[in-house]
């Protein structure tokens, strides 16, 4: 009797998510494993992410749910989610995009290609077979035009192992769909800018509670942060910036009463013990006799600075009323100054002294 | 079996799940972890990511302002 000919083992496909937290890497991830793939996600953290620490850090935001989404959603879907740091790499991309920035500095083309990338040299190392992301054609005006969607594919070398199961159906046809890894007629077809198709596809797969951003995943395409950002590059003479920089972007009032100097005053409590953090590297000051904020002075100062930074900071205390307030001023080196001064009035700030 | 621990203090989310996920990588079935935090955001991101990822987390608390996350680390293939 002949041997039957032993049917292969099919061989089971892996797939790298993009997960950015938001619905539609989500519903692609969601898309790919209900076709019997092994997904897994990476969430990219560059610095500039719209996450939780911002609301963890004011007073007002404190009880708020502090949930990471892209860990919601690899809840979500039972998938594991590797976070990874690229804060120094995607340096690059913020000071030199080739493909420009988007309405403020977000540069969303280079981005999208660096983050593809970085997934494909994940993939590689980790023998995964091809890299999903939550991509729709025409949503967003640059990064997400068709025109755009190869020059993703190409830059990152994922080539056609970059499927994005939403829109494949109106993209050419990538190696997981010609090889039958995944079946291309049970991919979406979605374009343009309306969300409409993923919430009925969210509402098919009994998707609820999805985190919904407003605008983009990252503060870069937020303009008051961009102003900042571009602030902070024209006062140092040089477009770079560290970790530190750009968190500190993020909390309290930025004032710039001069070229050489700006101070940064906490809003609220929070912000206030969250700046004290950093009184080992800056110039700061707090009032003695009333409560008030801490201000941090970012830059080179003089005697008279540390004066009308005193008066700013008086401004923004209790004594804000009052004829005089004392200000402690300290230095990174221990030295300190006290300043009896007369409060600043609203009206004594220019407005073009805010960043 | 000493407890390792990680000093996640001053670190805003999600650096604190980001150095614990690059701890674990060097961690062996059944070692236990204790991530020290100062973000409250790390007080659900540290046992989501655990969960995801099938670790077991012992305990967490707060103290004064820091957060106190005990990990046992599970590794697949392994006992745990
Ligand atoms: S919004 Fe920010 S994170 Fe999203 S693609 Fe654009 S630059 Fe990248």
């Amino acid at each position: 009797m002949n041997n039957p000919i032993p049917l292969e083992n099919p061989i089971s496909r892996k797939a790298v998510a993009l997960i950015s937290g938001g619905l539609d890497s989500m519903l692609a991830a969601k898309i790919i494993m209900d076709q019997g793939i092994h997904v897994e996600g990476l969430n990219f953290f560059t610095g500039f992410c719209v996450e939780g620490h911002t609301h963890a850090i004011r007073t007002k935001d404190r009880s708020k749910t502090k949930r990471n989404n892209a860990l919601w959603v690899a809840e979500q879907l039972g998938m594991k989610l590797h976070i990874i740091d690229v804060i120094e790499e995607y340096k690059e991309i913020v000071l030199n995009p080739k493909h420009g920035y988007g309405a403020n500095l977000n540069p969303c083309l280079d981005c999208k290609a660096f983050m593809v990338q970085k997934a494909r040299e994940w993939m590689e190392a980790n023998e995964f077979d091809f890299i999903i992301t939550g991509e729709v054609v025409g949503q967003r005006p640059k990064s997400q035009r068709k025109v755009s969607m190869p020059i993703v594919a190409r830059e990152s070398g994922a080539l056609d192992r970059l499927l994005r199961p939403l829109s494949a159906n109106v993209l050419p046809p990538t190696l997981p769909e010609r090889e039958g890894w995944v079946d291309r007629t049970k991919l979406g077809s979605i374009t343009g800018r309306s969300r409409h198709q993923q919430i009925k596809l969210a509402n098919n797969f009994q998707l609820v509670d999805y985190a919904q951003p407003a605008g983009g995943c990252c503060f870069l395409t937020d303009a008051y942060y961009s102003n900042k950002l571009r602030d902070l590059w024209r006062a140092r003479g040089k477009r770079d910036y560290d970790f530190d920089d750009i968190v500190l972007l993020k909390i309290g009032r930025h004032i710039r009463p001069h070229a050489h100097f700006k101070l940064i005053v906490a809003r609220d409590e929070g912000e206030t013990n969250f700046l004290s953090g950093y009184r080992k590297e800056f110039t700061y000051l707090y009032t003695v006799d009333h409560p008030g904020p801490i201000t941090l002075i970012d830059g080179e100062t003089e005697y008279r600075d540390l004066e009308l930074a005193a008066r700013i900071t008086a401004r923004y205390s209790r004594g804000k009323d009052q004829q005089e307030v004392k200000i402690k001023v300290v230095k990174p080196n221990g030295r300190q100054h006290e300043f009896n001064v007369t409060p600043f009035g609203s009206a004594d700030i220019p407005d073009h002294w805010f960043v | 079996m000493s407890t390792h621990v990680l000093d996640a203090r001053r670190l805003i989310c999600p650096l604190p799940v980001i150095r614990t996920q690059q701890k674990i990588e060097s961690l062996g079935d059944g070692e236990e972890l204790l991530v020290l935090a100062t973000d409250p955001g790390s007080l659900h991101d540290v046992p989501a990511w655990c969960r995801v990822h099938g670790h077991q987390v012992r305990s967490s608390e707060q103290t004064d302002d820091e957060y106190h996350i005990l990990i046992q680390v599970c590794k697949p293939m392994e006992s745990c």
